[in-house]
């Protein structure tokens, strides 16, 4: 048996595990979960045989004898949680604990949205709508593994002022952990909002988190989902979001990898309403021997889209980055505008990219493009900031921060930015060439 | 005599795999600006390299004293924390970082190897504003990425820029003129003109005489296949763009060319 085999056939026993020990309040997705086991146990993790997966080898992630975490959140105080996932938008903030809620770390002061933990949204009908099971086995691995999460449903016209922060916080206290982050967004017509979607380790033991997030973004809506990965190097961080957009709807996303052993993020959009607009950017800085995967499909669906990805790598030592971003204008998706463009930046001689955009375009009336670039850092710029009388290692660091910059600005919270700005700093600061 | 800023003696140099400085001889002492001039590929830029520790100029062989330090065991940006400044040819245009705020960290290093406290952000806008209005630099390319989509004369402007708000001891102005129309010219040698002080020395390097009539050099330097054929006082820069640089080459040079 292949280590994969065996690993699959321990996370099947897992998620028959949780149906026993679950309660009948959970009964609701039974049906939900039983369609993602089936889904799962039909595909099993995902080899390099296949084309969506060929650069990233998952031995290190099928290796760990994974376990469901212990039912309790363990000694985690506010103060932790303040320093790990800092800035902490205190208005809306989520605390999941081992992907579990922690109701005691959380406050909530946002009357005009309607937030469930999934443990409570019994009976939603939409929860896994948005997700095709059967092409994505870790989606389905989650589903068949589903637990706890959050249900936001924004109610048509509503604005949030401040974003919604959820901290997905492992705690990486020894034992191989699996959690599987849950976030379901329902964003009514009109409505406007933020949610920050935070994943950090309190510990360093080993943690496999597989998130699913849905974004269903209604007529006119405008949402903005900022996907932070700053968890611990013994992390393995799979990611799969799906998002739906309507009429004139608008979504950003933002993912930030900063963190993690391994990391793979599919983001699936599908732009179904005319006139819809959907601006995907990403930032993603690789080091030691982590390897940062992001997969984009953009799905243009109907007339008058607009799309645009902008994922800027930054690998450093043996690091090895992917980057996939496919486009698909459909027949009749005519007037549709979509870029995508993809820089990296080489800091060593052993750090390596594969980055692969990709168009499928089935109508002729549209404007699309696409690029990606492979850079080192530029020896003349250097000079010129030592030059000035700035050392060498802060004039690496400006030099790096400088070509984030672009992703950062485009953050929602300048406070945000400047945190993670200076987050980044900090880790470029510890690689050398 | 006044303190000699940087004495170079027998300055041999390679770029580009080839020898192209053969033995430079040149003393700035305190308060003089002198200027240096040449034919394209005559070694003015690799010079300018030479002096602030360039990637790629080789040097093999003299000597060069900066204050007394050895200046070319010196990092660059050493060099510049000790008041040494190079006005690009070509600056360099970095998209992410903006001028303002690397403009800040520059002023904050070399303050901070002066002994200095670092500006904050208030009294760094004030001096700022000040020094952008001699070279009467658009507040918003301030904000904007460094040099990124400034114009030629925008970009030379913002050369003087730094170099006002830096204030160093010895300044090369490498082509500083190039490209530039009038206008822009004459803003830039304001610029240079203002910085001009008893305790300070500057080479100017120039492919024309034009640039000298702005700022009057104290000397006048020619250099010809890496090294200096002639010396004299600024008429020498009016009797080059009368007879260009041609009949150098066939008068010997002047008894004692050492340039001092």
């Amino acid at each position: 048996m292949t280590s994969l085999a065996a690993a699959n056939e321990r996370l099947l026993a897992l998620s028959n595990e949780g149906e026993t020990g679950r309660g009948a309040e959970a009964f609701a997705f039974a049906a939900l979960r039983r369609a993602g086991r089936e889904a799962f146990a039909a595909q099993g993790l995902p080899t390099t045989r296949l084309e969506e997966w060929r650069y990233t080898n998952l031995a290190e992630l099928a290796a760990p004898a994974w376990r469901l975490p212990a039912a309790g959140a363990a000694g985690v105080s506010r103060d932790a949680v303040e320093a790990l996932a800092s800035p902490v938008f205190a208005c809306g903030l989520l605390v999941f604990v081992d992907g579990r809620l922690a109701p005691g770390l959380s406050t909530l002061r946002v009357p005009e949205v309607e937030l469930l933990s999934i443990a409570e949204a019994r009976g939603s009908r939409s929860l896994g709508s948005l997700v095709d099971l059967k092409a994505h086995p870790f989606a389905a691995l989650a589903t068949a593994l589903l637990d706890d999460g959050v249900c936001v449903r924004l109610p048509a016209g509503a604005r949030l002022e401040q974003p919604l922060h959820l901290v997905f916080l492992s705690l990486g206290a020894g034992a191989p952990t699996a959690t599987q982050p849950r976030v379901f967004v329902e964003a009514g017509r009109g409505s406007r909002a933020v949610v920050v979607q935070d994943h950090v380790s309190a510990g360093p033991g080993p943690a496999f988190t597989n998130a699913v997030t849905e974004l269903h973004v209604g007529p006119g809506a405008s949402l903005e989902h900022v996907l932070l990965q700053r968890e611990s190097d013994a992390t393995f961080h799979v990611s799969h979001t799906a998002a739906l957009l309507e009429r004139e709807a608008r979504l950003a996303t933002h993912a930030i990898t900063l963190g993690g052993r391994l990391v793979r993020n599919d983001l699936c959009v599908t732009l179904a309403g005319e006139g819809s607009e959907a601006w995907l950017s990403g930032l993603f800085l690789g080091s030691g021997e982590r390897l940062v995967d992001n997969h984009g499909f953009v799905d243009h669906a109907v007339p008058r889209g607009t799309s645009r990805q902008l994922y800027k790598g930054v690998l450093a030592d043996r690091a090895r980055g992917v980057f996939r971003g496919r486009v698909r204008v459909r027949p009749g998706a005519q007037h549709t505008d979509a870029k995508q463009s993809n820089p990296n930046l080489l800091l060593s001689p052993d750090a390596e990219i594969d980055s692969k955009p990709q168009l499928e375009i089935f109508a002729d009336d549209v404007k699309c493009s696409h690029g990606s670039a492979i850079g080192r850092t530029d020896e003349d710029a250097l000079f010129y900031l030592r030059t000035r009388g700035i050392d060498e290692s802060s004039a690496r660091t400006l030099l790096v921060r400088g070509f984030a910059a672009e992703v950062l600005a485009a953050l929602p919270e300048p406070a945000l930015a400047e945190a993670l700005g200076d987050a980044f700093a900090a880790l470029i600061e510890g690689v050398r060439p | 005599m006044t303190e000699a800023v940087l004495e170079i003696e027998g300055l041999e140099a390679n770029a580009g795999g080839k020898q192209i400085l053969r033995g430079i001889d040149l003393v700035l002492r305190a308060g003089e600006v002198h200027a240096l001039m040449g034919p394209n590929g005559s070694g003015k830029s690799t010079l300018a390299g030479a002096l602030t520790g360039r990637p790629g100029v080789e040097i093999t062989g003299g000597k060069v004293r900066y204050r007394g330090a050895d200046l070319l065991a010196l990092a660059p940006e050493e060099r510049a924390r000790r008041g040494v400044f190079l006005a690009f040819q070509y600056p360099v245009e970095i998209p992410g970082v903006s001028n303002n705020y690397f403009l800040k960290s520059a002023l904050n290093a070399i303050r901070q190897h002066r002994g200095e406290e670092p500006l904050d952000a208030m009294e760094f806008l004030a001096l700022l504003r000040e020094k952008a209005a001699v070279v009467e630099m658009p507040k918003e390319l301030l904000g904007r990425s460094l040099n990124e989509g400034f114009s030629g004369g925008e970009k030379k402007r913002n050369e003087v820029l730094q170099m006002l708000l830096l204030e160093p001891a010895l300044a090369v102005l490498d082509e500083t003129d190039s490209g530039l129309d009038i206008d822009a010219l004459r803003i830039v040698a304001k610029g240079v003109n203002a910085l001009r002080s008893a305790e300070r020395a500057m080479l100017v390097i120039t492919h024309y005489q034009r640039l000298l009539d702005h700022i009057v050099p104290d000397r006048v330097h020619v250099l010809s296949e890496g090294r200096i054929v002639r010396s004299g006082g600024k008429e020498l820069a009016l009797e080059l763009e009368e007879r260009g640089y041609g009949w150098l080459e066939k008068e010997p040079p002047a008894r004692g060319a050492t340039a001092r």
